[in-house]
């Protein structure tokens, strides 16, 4: 089943002949439990990308459905609405609400979306625990590390049980043994209770958590690798890369540079 | 939605909101205590004319309302009193004496306010009798005096009078109290006019035809509403007289204006700094919540709650402010000896708290509109 769909849609920066076309005719459809990453140099679009099916920027033309409906027809206030419904979000930064703790931070989106009770407190608690934060419920976000904000950050993006999750970077401030843990949970969740989620990242070792990398250049999409063996081999040549420095030795990064080179890194 | 955040932030961060707290709370006590001294010092200078049983006062022409300037003989009072429309008319004169008090202490001023007994201008006491003998040395006090030696009725007080470079001192009997009537920032002693004459420092214009001369008229209306035609109506039948209502009066207290609307001036910049120290303090707050505030909006928090959360916390935390200061100079205001002009009536104050619950409003209007304009874009690091 689609949860989210976008069907040609393209973002145009300014006007005129300064016009810049971050996001150049892509259509991109996710089923319900599939998990999918977001890849490319920097300014190939990812983010401008992400903001569309976000319901956060409207582009220039194309259509997204979300959940049967279509957001480019919304009002900004039925958007936001919806937002908080049928998508679930994680940021690269400042996540979450400081003076709240961490399962105040989780059930303020069951707060929102007028579905605070005792049940879903309950559930809010469990999926803290389950991201190994039981004993840090009542802990602020400043009293918690970088990957404890973004297993927080998770929990909260799944709580309203939504359509859609997107995350933006989620490891960009986790050191690798972090970032792997968190990543694992988040694609264990999404598998899980059958979310589409969409993860834009740098980190081409994450690829190996997700069922398609989509890599992006210049506001198109070049290339989709949907096959398990091809994205574990993308993910190890990363780690490979990342384990060992080119310098130090040049053979063992021949898969990796290759990889790289293809995704234009 | 919007009170939960907007008290829980506040309840997280005590100190920060409670410091802002105070500062509206000082500028609640340097207002309000502008208010007491306003309204101490207005009351100080009129309270005699502003709660006189008449409604007209008669002054001589081109005195310019000055009581001291003004000069009013029995013939007028009488050609006054035959006017349509007037009921009774009581001749007033004013004077300044000391009050030499009995246990020794330093003597202070007071106003000798010359009434006829039974007429427009006589106080009605609270304790004590009437003035019931119009050359006796029987006197009637206001609380002012009694405040400041503790006079019963029956008690002699001594007053002292400088007459040209000899002192001279006389002994009055209280024959009754009344409420606080001061004069011209004294506190009064009203005799009988008699009495008054014989007392007061005799300047050139002594009595010496025989005819009692005094300042000004009060007037007793028959009717309250005809004030206008009656005051015209004497300024026509008698001869060199000008007959105005109480509130022009006591306005043409020397000094009075002034006095009043420098201290609404004042009054007027404190809450002027309050407005904006306030509305400083929640606009950098704001400035410092633009990325969170995105971020609320991105996951689906409208702009109605982040708007109303932010209304809401303005107001609770200047509430707070304002009841603490409220609370603290109405004791302020209780702990102060009587002889400092310091007022607060309930209406003044309640007026000037409820004018200080909008600084909060006024002055984080900038900042909520600033909330409203945040874009939920922000959370991914973008802006339009
Ligand atoms: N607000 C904007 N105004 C004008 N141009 C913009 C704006 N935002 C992005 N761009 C341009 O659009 C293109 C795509 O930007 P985008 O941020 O989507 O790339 P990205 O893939 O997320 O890059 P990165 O990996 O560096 O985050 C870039 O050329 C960028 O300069
Ligand atoms: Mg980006």
């Amino acid at each position: 089943m689609i949860a989210l769909e976008a069907i040609n849609i393209t973002k145009h920066y300014g006007t005129g002949a300064s016009t810049i076309v971050a996001v150049n005719e892509v259509s991109l459809s996710v089923r319900r439990g599939e998990f999918l990453a977001l890849v490319g140099p920097s300014g190939s679009g990812k983010t401008t990308m992400l903001a569309m099916l976000a319901g956060l920027l409207k582009p220039t033309h194309g259509q997204i459905v979300i959940a049967g409906q279509d957001i480019g027809r919304m009002s900004e206030g039925k958007r936001t609405k919806f937002r908080g419904q049928f998508i679930g979000f994680t940021f690269q930064s400042n996540n979450l609400v400081p003076y709240l703790s961490a399962l105040e931070n989780v059930e303020m989106l069951l707060r929102l979306n007028g579905k605070l009770n005792r049940q879903s407190k309950q559930r809010a608690r469990d999926l803290l625990t389950r991201l190994g934060l039981g004993e840090r419920l009542k802990n602020r976000p400043g009293q918690l590390s970088g990957g404890q904000q973004q297993r927080v950050a998770i929990a909260r993006a799944l709580i309203h049980e939504p359509e859609v999750v997107l995350a933006d970077e989620p490891t960009a401030s986790l050191d690798t043994e972090r970032a792997h843990q968190v990543v694992q949970t988040f694609a264990e969740l999404i598998h899980e209770q059958n979310r589409a989620g969409i993860m834009v990242t740098h980190d081409l070792r994450m690829a190996k958590y997700v069922d398609r990398v989509i890599q992006m250049v210049d506001g198109r999409i070049s290339r989709t690798i949907a096959d398990r063996r091809e994205i574990l081999q993308l993910a190890g040549a990363a780690d490979e890369l990342d384990g060992h420095t080119p310098s130090s030795n040049g053979k063992p990064v021949e898969a990796g540079e290759e990889m790289t080179t293809v995704l234009g890194l | 939605m919007a009170v939960y955040l907007a008290l829980k932030e506040v309840w997280r961060n005590k100190g920060r909101f409670l410091l802002i707290a105070s500062v509206v709370a000082l500028i609640t006590v340097l207002v309000l205590f502008i208010a007491a001294l306003s309204e101490g010092l207005a009351s100080a200078n009129r309270e005699y004319i502003e709660k006189l049983n008449g409604e007209l006062l008669v002054f001589q022409e081109g005195a310019q309302l000055s009581t001291t300037a003004s000069r009013i003989g029995r013939d007028r009072i009488a050609a006054i009193r035959r006017v349509g429309g007037v009921a009774d008319a009581g001749q007033v004169g004013f004077a300044s004496v000391k009050i030499v008090p009995p246990d020794g202490s330093k003597e202070f001023d007071a106003s000798l306010i010359g009434v006829e007994p039974g007429r427009p201008g006589e106080p009605p006491v609270l304790e004590g009798t009437q003035i019931e003998r119009s050359s006796a040395s029987d006197v009637i006090i206001d609380a002012g005096v009694v405040a400041r030696i503790g006079a019963k009725v029956g008690d002699m007080i001594r007053v002292k009078v400088t007459q040209g470079t000899d002192e001279e001192f006389y002994d009055l009997r209280v024959a009754g109290i009344t409420d606080r009537r001061q004069y011209f920032f004294q506190p009064a002693i009203f005799a009988p006019l008699l009495t008054w004459d014989k007392i007061r420092p005799q300047g050139a214009d002594a009595n010496r035809q025989g005819e009692l001369i005094t300042n000004i008229a009060v007037v007793k209306l028959q009717d309250p509403t005809t004030l206008q035609e009656t005051a015209a109506a004497i300024e026509t039948d008698v001869t060199k007289v000008e007959a105005v209502n109480r509130k022009t009066a006591w306005e043409a207290i020397p000094g009075y204006a002034a006095q009043q609307s420098t201290l609404t001036t004042q009054q007027f910049f404190t809450f002027f700094i309050g407005v904006l120290v306030v509305g400083g303090f929640f606009q950098i707050q704001t400035l410092q919540k633009v990325a969170q505030i995105g971020m609320l909006k991105a996951i689906g928090m409208s702009n109605w709650t982040v708007g109303w959360s932010a209304i809401v916390q303005i107001v609770t935390v200047n509430a707070i402010g304002v009841m603490i200061g409220a609370v603290g100079t109405l004791a302020l205001v209780a702990n102060f000896p009587v002889t400092v002009p310091i007022q607060l009536t309930g209406s003044a104050a309640l007026a000037t708290v409820v004018a200080l619950l909008a600084i909060g409003p006024l002055g984080g209007i900038v900042s909520v509109f600033a909330l409203l304009r945040i874009e939920p874009l922000r959370a991914l690091g973008m802006a339009q």
